[in-house]
């Protein structure tokens, strides 16, 4: 793994009440490179990816130890407001989940809220990052109308156009086509190709063949623990532990 | 009933001895309580559902939830005792003063004020569920272009709830313009048209409730009656209706 | 950053209304809970619980509400019996006959509940109507009736929402009685209803020995204590309604007293109910 990893995440135990669901969680994903979390369903992946930008400060009875550490930022223990933080980080769901608004402001909405509110300023960026997510040509004439008024995929590539809007460095996306159509999948996995020159891309996924595709680096999780990362090349031709052999040969789920 | 339909609802006489049955006083004292109760229950229902689905640690809904059970639960003429034995007295000494009025306190303020304690377990249910109903996963998304909690609830949750809200709300109305023991203990019964919230009222249940003896002595007053209660039982249906309506539609659409 | 401290002003400020609101609603309840326990405690006594009122209700000033206790008792469990004998069977066919008619049923379901949103005094109002017209006088039977109408839409529905969470095959499997497969299975449906329909009859219940407006026209009023169903009876709702506005303190100890024995009534209803569903929710079996 070259150069500096841009997420150093050191021993982070979660529980969820009594439940302990990430286990001496202790990784590292690398700047620019698009990092798939591998595992079957349950394993803690996307905890894992929503402890990254503490979303899990959502849910009422969750204790976290340890820390993930943005450049000099520790995000788990920082004084610093969560909000700026959070910023940095892009989100795409399982799911599109548009804000309930028009085409336009819902690219809009995150530079709103850091207070440039002009339309002169607003109208090239929000087409800026159509463009980057290619949703422009489909949208450019409607763009008053309400975001719920496109199809899934479209509003998957709208939530990407969002997320890219307050220039992130990170993009963490939660199984972002398990909702799609095998078009619509690819469009977004190439997109993250292209991405990835530009952001560092953490991606959830439980489909072996996805990863297969579009990985650099995976991280492999079983049960709350990680039981093995590494660059994709090595990972699914050299495997290491018994477990990931039996999970890359299909043998469970 | 051969009284015309309009004079029906729009005289302000009410003399039944003469014939006289214009339902208009009774009406607007309706109106008065009912959209009272509604503003003051209207904000506490609203903020305590946000802050009960969004903010409150989980002991706080633990408590909450037999609180507004048993609120739901208690009877009309419950909280009509309550309202003559610490609401009435609490307008008159502490509220009137306010505004330099003199007060029995039996008045559309203390009617306004019981009603919208029966209201609250009723519309805080409702809301609740609204809330509830929002995928979390808005929340989420939105904190990650950098909003606060409480940018996520006024910008996204409050405009992806608004129908429910708004049903909500018609729900409150129609169940408070049909309720009668509670208000009818603390709101006067005097028939005239009130001009302000300090004086006492006679909404339309009222005036079927105290009236029911002397129905059937003087000519036509059965009709008359009879008129107000359908006319309250069409304005309940209505308001109930068009309300689910909005509600079914909109937890169809999420 | 000055954008961020107004941000944060406003939100500090509206958590505060936000604790306020829910604050307000916990102590209108205790304030009310309160005000029922202080004026209605000292009016309790043994006369009080077990004579008629002597010398008129509204004027003598001896005796207590047992008429009023009794007469409620009756009027409640008469036309939660009703409603239950109507409502029980209703709710079952909604759900297994009419199955797969979901159109049907939710226009149904739909209906019930504008039903339930009906205020009491409509179906007092209209009770009292066909009293009328059958030439009936107020009486226990017809405050029966009327409370009955007035519960079903509540009786059904609370019913149909415990048998709408019973998974689909147990309920056909139960119903068709006659084999050792399905008396297994109609005893595991038994099991795992009964709690929530307790709770509703039981809920049913309290709406009916609560309300005031439907049996005001219906059911009248007495000093004594019901002895037939074609006579007027005493209710405590209405033991405190009229007895509330009296000028005589001890009439209006009747009232108190009255007021704390239905909230009593009310408050248990309320405590059951919970115990039930929180005792039987282990052995639901979730879809």
């Amino acid at each position: 793994m070259s150069g500096n990893p841009k997420i150093v995440i050191k021993d982070v135990n979660l529980h969820f009440g009594k439940q302990h669901v990430l286990k001496n969680v202790t990784a590292n994903i690398p700047e620019k490179k698009i990092t798939v979390i591998l595992g079957p369903s349950g394993c803690g992946k996307t905890t894992l990816l929503k402890t990254m930008n503490r979303l899990t400060d959502l849910y009422h009875n969750v204790k976290i130890t340890g820390s993930i550490h943005i450049g000099n930022d520790d995000v788990l223990n920082t004084k610093k407001d969560i909000t700026e933080i959070r910023r940095h980080m892009g989100l795409l769901s399982q799911r599109p989940y548009p804000l309930p608004m028009n085409i336009f402001n819902n690219v809009a909405y995150g530079l709103r809220i850091s207070g440039r509110k002009s339309k002169k300023y607003l109208k090239p960026r929000v087409k800026h990052y159509l463009e980057m997510a290619n949703l422009w040509e489909e949208v450019k004439d409607r763009l008053n109308d309400p975001a719920s008024s496109l199809s899934i995929g479209q509003q998957q590539r709208l939530c990407l156009a969002r997320g890219l809007s307050v220039d992130p460095d990170i993009i963490l996306a939660d199984e972002p086509t398990s909702a799609l159509d095998p078009l619509s999948s690819e469009a977004i996995e190439n997109k993250f190709i292209e991405l990835k020159n530009q952001y560092t891309i953490v991606m959830v996924t439980h489909s072996l063949q996805q990863a297969r595709r579009i990985a650099d680096y995976v991280i492999f999780m079983y049960l709350g623990e990680i039981i093995e990362q590494g660059p994709a090349k090595e990972f699914f031709n050299n495997p290491k532990e018994d477990l990931t052999r039996k999970y890359i040969k299909g043998l469970f789920n | 009933m051969d009284q015309p339909f309009f004079n029906l609802i729009f005289s302000k006489d009410w003399r039944p001895l003469s014939g006289h049955f214009g339902l208009f006083p009774f009406i607007i004292s309706s109106l008065w309580v009912t959209i009272l109760a509604l503003i003051i229950a209207g904000p506490i229902c609203l903020f305590s559902a946000i802050h009960l689905t969004q903010y409150a640690k989980t002991y706080v809904l633990k408590i909450m939830h037999p609180v507004i059970d048993i609120l739901a639960g208690l009877p009309s003429v419950i909280f009509g005792v309550w309202g003559v034995v610490i609401v009435v007295p609490f307008v008159s000494e502490h509220i009137a003063p306010l505004f330099g009025k003199q007060t029995s306190g039996y008045t559309i303020m203390s009617g306004g004020i019981v009603l919208a304690i029966m209201i609250i377990p009723f519309v805080l249910n409702i809301l609740i569920e609204v809330f509830k109903s929002i995928p979390e996963e808005l929340t989420e998304v939105t904190l990650s272009l950098g909003a606060t909690r409480w940018m996520v609830i006024k910008n996204i949750l409050m405009r992806k709830a608004y129908p429910g809200i708004v049903s909500a709300f018609g729900l409150g109305l129609s169940r408070a313009f049909g309720e009668t023991i509670a208000v009818l203990m603390v709101v006067g019964n005097v028939t005239l048209i009130p001009h302000g919230a300090l004086q006492p009222g006679y909404p339309l249940p009222a005036l079927i409730a105290n009236n029911y003896g002397e129905m059937l002595s003087i000519p036509m007053y059965d009709s008359a009656l009879m008129f107000a209660a359908f006319v309250l039982l069409i304005i309940v249906i209505l308001f109930n209706f068009i309300s689910r309506m909005v509600i079914h539609r909109m937890f169809k659409t999420m | 950053m000055k954008r961020s401290k107004l941000r944060n002003a406003e939100e500090l400020f509206f958590r505060g209304v936000m604790i306020i609101s829910t604050s307000v609603i916990g102590f209108a309840l205790f304030l009310i809970l309160w005000s029922i326990i202080k004026r209605g405690l000292p009016a309790l006594s043994w006369e009080m619980l077990t004579q008629t009122p002597k010398g008129g209700f509204y004027f003598g000033k001896e005796g207590g509400i047992a008429n009023a206790i009794v007469g409620s008792l009756y009027l409640a469990s008469g036309a939660t019996l009703l409603a239950m004998i109507i409502g029980i069977p209703v709710s079952l066919y909604m759900n297994v006959n009419l199955h797969k008619r979901k159109k049907l049923v939710n226009s149904i379901r739909f209906l019930l509940d504008v039903m339930w949103g009906i205020p009491s005094i409509v179906y007092g109002a209209f009770g009292f109507t066909f009293m009328i017209y059958f030439g009936m006088q107020s009486s226990l039977l017809a405050g029966i009736i009327t409370v009955t109408l007035f519960i079903i839409p509540i009786m059904i529905r609370s019913i149909d929402e415990v048998l709408v969470s019973v998974p689909n095959g147990l309920m056909e499997a139960s119903y068709s009685l006659g084999s050792t497969r399905s008396e297994t299975s109609y005893k595991v449906f038994f099991r795992q209803c009964i709690s929530g329909v307790t709770t509703a009859v039981l809920l049913s219940f309290g709406r009916a020995i609560g309300d005031a407006a439907s049996v005001l026209f219906t059911t009248g009023y007495t000093d004594h204590m019901p002895t037939s169903l074609s006579q007027p009876t005493a209710t405590l709702p209405l033991a405190i309604f009229f007895q509330m506005s009296s000028p005589i303190a001890e009439v209006k100890e009747r009232a108190y007293a009255s007021a704390l024995i239905l909230t009593l009534i009310i408050l248990f209803i309320s405590i059951v109910s919970r115990i039930i569903s929180s005792k039987y929710q282990k052995n639901k079996i979730k879809l």
